[in-house]
């Protein structure tokens, strides 16, 4: 039997800002949603490899299956 | 049937070696494969040392990984690239130009989901190993299917169907199931056409990374002229009652929702044809031409001619197997259907009403509106175009087997992909085999009497017992024979190879 297993995040402040987003009117949250985005992106930038296009270029793969 | 099945999974992994673009990829592949090989093997070594008489052993470390080859992938034993069975029933080698990891034959699509996720944990494993070699560098593995640049390779699933099915009625009935089964299990690509080129602004990115590949609606071929139903016919299993249905059109996926859905969808559709219970003809005008076309269409709003006159959604086409997979189980099963089968169906509906109302409601379930969400933020922040190179890598970088640097991993650890399995469950999987198959029998054997063993493959476990001359050979012949109900206490109690020949050959 498949049990969801959605990891929990990280830090206890998300869980603050998911209580507060109740009481908070539209345009706050779409704040905090913008937030939420930037901080995903901060995130991935920082582990994202450096010089783009020599890596796609220089990923050259012989056709499989 | 249901979802339940004998089934499995082989993915080709895209590989590079880092800063050295011209690297033989044959060459790399075999490195991460014997570095996982011998890693695994030091107990066997250590103890060969101890048996002198026997100078033949010393050769089999690497001989053994030739010899449980396929039979057909002998092509690949010329060349001498690496070869090897784990202890959990898989088949770890070297495919053409990419390492596979093929999985222990399993019943259930989250077992299949707990052994390919183990397959993955096995080729970073591997990598990494490969690294520790002095003077080697760092060696990049991307569970993914294509370069962008031409090249494609596969994820390729294998279902155990009765022979009594014609194939005709399983050309028929799955082919318009396999052009729209992509809204579900699709993984995303930057890039329209084989080599990628095509990336006008407004369709810079697609549903699936295989489709574009696939230029015939039967056939043989798996990398010329792709078919979307491959005709392949080599069951490992008796001939006489079962078919192995190969399925080359799948993406990669790294999304377990993706993998569980696509296989056990599959597997229902199958089961229902097996039955004969698809009332009613589903075919799609321009199967190869739709395939395409669907998967070009992220809106999923692309309409799609059936040969009845109809014209639908691939979301509302899947929407009539469902239906169709709904009345089946009902019909079959009522009240007693099991979990699983139970669970498919829900998270099915679920997905298709969703990917209905808007596909980015599905962004922490399927890979290709993960992927698609992330890029789009990243296109919203930056103005980025789709032909940026920071959109390629994105795609790219998304199938890093890296924890650190998969964007994959990323998104799941933050939480915003969900999950099925947790790591301790698909971390035990790398090591230990399915109890309910075969792969039970040959995975309990390697890793109990790795000494004795000669040779393995899907259907027989080969031991060079002392005393013997000739290899004793115990075919495994049906796949739901070997279990650990079969065999579990008997393997527990017999000390060595012999014991065990002795027992089932008494």
């Amino acid at each position: 039997m498949a049990q969801e297993q959605k990891q929990p995040r990280r830090s206890s402040q998300d869980e603050t800002t998911t209580e507060e987003v109740a009481e908070t009117d539209v345009a706050e949250r779409k704040e905090m949603i913008d937030e939420d985005v930037d901080a995903i992106l901060d995130e991935i930038d920082e582990v994202l490899e450096s010089n783009a296009e020599d890596f796609v270029k220089s990923f050259i793969q012989k056709g499989g299956q | 049937m249901s979802v339940r099945r004998v089934m499995g999974t082989e993915v080709e992994y895209g590989i590079s070696v880092q800063g050295q673009p011209t690297a033989n990829p044959m060459v790399a592949s075999s490195q991460v494969v014997n570095a996982y090989a011998s890693s695994t093997a030091k107990a066997r070594r250590a103890r060969w040392d101890f048996e002198e008489e026997s100078p033949l052993r010393d050769a089999r470390g690497f001989d053994m990984a030739r010899q449980v080859a396929d039979p057909t992938q002998l092509t690949d034993e010329d060349f001498g690239l690496a070869n090897v069975i784990l202890t959990n029933g898989a088949r770890l080698y070297v495919d053409h130009a990419h390492p596979e990891y093929s999985s222990p034959e399993v019943t259930t699509p989250l077992d299949v989901v707990r052994w390919e996720k183990a397959g993955e944990q096995v080729m970073l494993d591997a990598s990494r190993m490969a690294a520790q070699v002095p003077g080697t560098a760092p060696i990049l593995l991307y569970k993914n299917n294509t370069d962008n640049k031409g090249a494609s390779y596969g994820a390729h699933e294998n279902y155990l169907m009765r022979r009594s099915t014609q194939f005709a009625e399983i050309v028929r009935h799955l082919t318009p199931f396999f052009v729209s089964r992509q809204v579900v299990t699709g993984a995303g690509r930057v890039g329209i056409g084989q080599d990628g080129r095509d990336t006008t602004p407004e369709r810079g990115f697609q549903v699936s990374q295989r489709s574009d590949y696939f230029e015939v609606e039967v056939g043989l071929e798996t990398t010329l002229k792709r078919p979307i139903i491959n005709t392949r016919d080599e069951p490992h299993a008796d001939p006489a009652v079962y078919r192995r249905l190969h399925v080359i059109l799948g993406d990669a996926n790294l999304a377990e929702i993706s993998i569980y859905l696509k296989v056990g969808t599959t597997s229902l559709v199958l089961a229902m044809i097996e039955d004969g219970f698809i009332d009613r003809d589903l075919s799609v005008e321009g199967a190869v031409r739709s395939l395409r076309e669907v998967s070009h269409d992220p809106t999923l709003k692309h309409l799609l001619s059936l040969r009845d006159g109809r014209r639908l959604t691939a979301v509302q086409l899947q929407m009539e197997y469902l239906e169709l997979a709904r009345k089946y189980v009902e019909d079959r099963y009522g009240a007693d259907a099991d979990d699983q089968t139970v669970d498919v169906l829900a998270r099915w509906e679920s997905v298709l009403d969703r990917l209905e109302r808007d596909p980015m409601e599905c962004a922490e379930d399927l890979d290709w509106v993960a992927k698609l969400k992330l890029l789009q933020q990243y296109r919203d922040r930056d103005h980025l175009d789709w032909d940026d190179a920071k959109l390629h890598l994105i795609d790219l970088q998304y199938a890093d087997v890296r924890p650190d640097k998969g964007l994959y991993h990323r998104l799941a650890g933050a939480g915003r992909i969900r999950r099925l399995l947790d790591d301790a469950t698909i971390e035990a999987a790398m090591h230990d085999p399915p109890v309910d198959t075969r792969a039970y029998f040959r995975g309990r054997c390697l890793d109990k009497y790795a000494d004795s063993v000669a040779a393995a493959s899907w259907d027989s476990v080969i031991f060079d017992l002392p005393g013997r001359e000739s290899l004793q050979r115990v075919p495994t012949i049906d796949p739901l024979r070997g279990t650990r109900a079969h065999v579990g206490e008997l393997i527990d109690r017999s000390d060595s190879a012999q014991a065990l020949v002795a027992a089932i050959t008494r």
